[in-house]
């Protein structure tokens, strides 16, 4: 099981953890809501958490709680642009039906 | 499809649940739009990744329009219609722009404000201004995918409320919801992280294209109190282009130009100024329709040299506000460089020189002010953790003020401010030789003290004593972002001081504050000559409390029939002053002068005499000082 960051991506969220200050990584997760069942979790983490699972991913470190993984397996965080929009987006292959937004799926 | 953006722990929003908020830097020469992403403050650039957004909106003949570069492009070919720098005119009337003669506008005089006449129709700057506004709010919305909640709109420190309606008005007009006008010198006091910063004083550089300000921020638990502003609204960037352009046209030897080539060399001018910055030489070359040719380098001693008059003519301003502020460079903590002008080494190096220090320039001085309003803004949207209601209160709901002399309520800080907010008044002391006073702090709307509510009471104490009125007593006023009340008061000449913390909404519900407001709609009429009555009783007491002190000195003067004459009208004042008639407590007020005047004449001859400053008419008269006094702890 993994979950990996894009280049692109993990240059974008050291770049943020160095303007922040503080943190050890990147925390992703799902939370059951949102119009379309699940909706992603993508925070700064300042400390792990006892059943948290550790990536690495060039060079940023990917903390995701036991539960949330099985929605996440070999998913990549890549960082984009669409138009004047620019941010991160979930490429999840376990997605069976996402909600137009972006932010909540159906598995 | 929304890209998503990281957020702080715990954080996360529910799907559709961030809150889309925007600052908005509305300049009188570019604006620009920014907004926080994955906890960062960025400007939002328009499609071909350009940030600055050209102040400059113009009007076809159809009624469309057009904003940012494509009007400004066209500024020279239809001057009536391609509106620039409108900020100059918000709020303003026809009578406060100066040089409008020089301008090529139709001026139509309105009541309020100027309108200018297009092709498009008669519009008002404050339509000139949104049509900006909906611009940037565009951009935004394209940028963020979705509707914005608000912006926090930047407006200059000396913005007066006229003209900050005026670009709330805008801002309404270009379907923008306000969350708060934000000074631009806070903004970018902000941007540079200075509001989390130890208290202190700073002192924010403004060098735009076409104006230069300064301002001097005073921060104290989190809240900026603007000391003092000063500036030049016709100094600026451009007039170092200027600069270059004569230096040009001296050592190239050119004969008068014509209008194509002076437009030609001047925009030389303005990119090998900007080119020197970094680099340290320039070179200028141009070939010209009149067929000359101009081959020169420009280094930075050269530009430094030709330009020196200009960086001196910024320092003289920021002098004059430091005096107004009453203090001296070693008070100035901080030094915030904004503006693209202020890029220029020489700039960089005289604000260092005269204030002793590196001035704070390593975030981009055209974006720092967009930067900090981004910041506040998102913090007014909401977008923080559950439970974090630092907040709470966005308005104070009742005035609050002080108990002056005679009962009386002097408001400080007016119902309906923003929070937060600091404002401070001059009081003074009513006896001679009064060494304490009471400061009585009273939230509500009415005149008298016994209608509002009482706060908190504390005493000042150790004032040297001095006759009436010529104590100066700040007392000032500061309400946090939370609601928290905090009032010093301290006098001036000795410096001694005393503060008090309170929360003047706690234990008020909704029902008690509308309660409050609606008693003092009803009872304006009462309170208006209530106040008027105190007011004589407080003028008659302090008239009286004069006399018989200029009695007890001088009473050498005054022959016997003279004293008993005056004895008998303060006796007969005192009475009438404790009744409620209003008219005889004037009149009689009216007696007792007339009846001193030739005692007060007689005591400003000796006084002279004696060349003896200090003790003039103005004692007999109760002090000339338009203060309100305080009263004496009970």
């Amino acid at each position: 099981m993994a979950v990996t960051l894009s280049e692109k991506a993990a240059k974008h969220v050291a770049s943020y953890l160095v303007k922040r200050g503080k943190g050890i990584g990147l925390r992703l997760g799902v939370r059951t809501s949102g119009c379309s069942g699940v909706a992603y979790k993508l925070e700064f983490a300042d400390v792990a958490d006892p059943d948290d699972i550790e990536f690495e991913s060039h060079g940023v470190k990917v903390l995701i709680d036991a539960k949330s993984l099985p929605y996440l397996d070999g998913t990549e965080l890549d960082y984009t642009r669409e138009g004047l929009s620019e941010g991160f987006k979930f490429n999840n292959p376990n997605v069976k039906d996402a909600c137009g937004c972006g932010e909540s799926f159906n598995v | 499809m929304a890209l998503l953006q990281i957020a702080e722990p715990g954080e996360s929003a529910a799907p559709h649940q961030h809150k889309l908020a925007v600052g908005i830097d509305l300049g009188t020469t570019n604006s620009l739009v920014a907004t926080v992403r994955s906890g960062l403050s960025v400007v939002i650039s328009d499609e071909l990744g350009r940030p600055l957004l050209p102040s400059v909106v113009r009007y076809h003949p159809d009624g469309s329009s057009e904003v940012g570069y494509e009007a400004q492009a066209n500024q020279a070919l239809d001057p009536r219609n391609v509106i620039a720098s409108v900020k100059r005119f918000m709020g303003r009337g026809l009578n406060d722009i100066a040089h409008r003669e020089s301008m090529p506008y139709d001026f139509v005089d309105a009541p309020g404000m100027v309108r200018l006449r297009t092709v498009a129709g008669v519009k008002s700057p404050v339509e000139v201004s949104a049509d900006i506004l909906r611009a940037l709010r565009l951009r935004a919305e394209a940028a963020l995918g979705g509707q914005l909640v608000g912006a926090v709109i930047t407006v200059p420190a000396y913005f007066d409320d006229a003209q900050r309606q005026a670009t709330k008005d805008a801002a309404r007009l270009a379907g923008l919801p306000v969350l708060r006008l934000l000074n631009e010198p806070t903004a970018a006091a902000i941007a540079y992280g200075l509001d989390n910063a130890a208290e202190g004083v700073y002192a924010v550089y403004d060098l735009g294209g076409g104006t230069f300000d300064i301002s001097i921020l005073n921060l104290s638990r989190g809240v900026f109190e603007v000391m003092a502003t000063g500036g030049d609204s016709a100094l600026g960037g451009d007039d170092f282009d200027q600069r270059i352009f004569c230096w040009i046209i001296e050592a190239a030897k050119l004969k008068p130009l014509s209008i194509e080539d002076a437009r030609l060399l001047l925009t030389r001018a303005r990119e090998a100024k900007e080119y020197l910055t970094p680099h340290g030489v320039a070179p200028i070359s141009a070939r010209l329709n009149s067929g000359e040719v101009v081959d020169l380098k420009l280094t930075t001693e050269i530009f430094t040299e030709i330009s020196q008059t200009l960086v001196a003519k910024t320092i003289q301003p920021v002098k004059k506000a430091l005096r107004d502020a009453g203090l001296s460079v070693s008070d100035i903590k901080g030094v915030v460089m904004v503006g693209g002008a202020t890029r220029m080494p020489q700039v960089q190096r005289a604000v260092g020189e005269f204030f002793r220090q590196v001035p704070l320039n390593n975030l981009d001085p055209d974006k720092v002010v967009a930067l900090g309003a981004a910041t506040q803004a998102n913090l007014l949207a909401g977008n923080r953790a559950a439970g974090d209601d630092w907040l709470l209160l966005d308005v104070i709901p009742l005035s609050l003020g002080l108990e002056t002399m005679g009962g009386l309520v002097e408001k400080i800080i007016p119902r309906n401010s923003t929070i937060p907010v600091a404002r401070a008044q001059e009081f003074t002391t009513f006896r001679d030789g009064q060494t304490a006073l009471a400061v009585h702090v009273v939230q509500g709307e009415r005149e008298l003290i016994t209608d509002c509510r009482s706060l908190a009471r504390f005493e000042l104490r150790g004032i040297p004593p001095m006759v009436a009125g010529a104590a100066r007593i700040r007392v000032r006023f500061q309400v946090d972002a939370d609601g928290l009340l905090a009032v010093s008061a301290s006098e001036l000449t000795s410096g001694v001081e005393a503060s008090i913390t309170v929360k003047p909404a706690y234990g008020l519900s909704d029902d008690e504050i509308a309660g409050m407001l609606k008693d003092s709609m009803t009872h304006t009429r009462d309170d208006a000559l209530r106040r008027a009555l105190k007011e004589a009783q407080v003028e008659a007491q302090r008239l009286i409390e004069a006399v018989v002190s200029a009695m007890k000195s001088d009473g050498d003067l005054l022959s016997e029939e003279q004293r008993v004459k005056l004895e008998s009208c303060i006796a007969r004042l005192q009475t009438t002053a404790l009744g409620d008639n209003r008219r005889h407590i004037t009149l009689a007020m009216d007696d007792l002068e007339a009846e001193t005047k030739d005692f007060a004449a007689r005591r400003m001859n000796r006084s002279i005499h004696n060349a003896f400053a200090g003790r003039s008419i103005n004692d007999l008269e109760g002090g000339q000082d338009s203060s309100k006094s305080l009263g004496e702890p009970a």
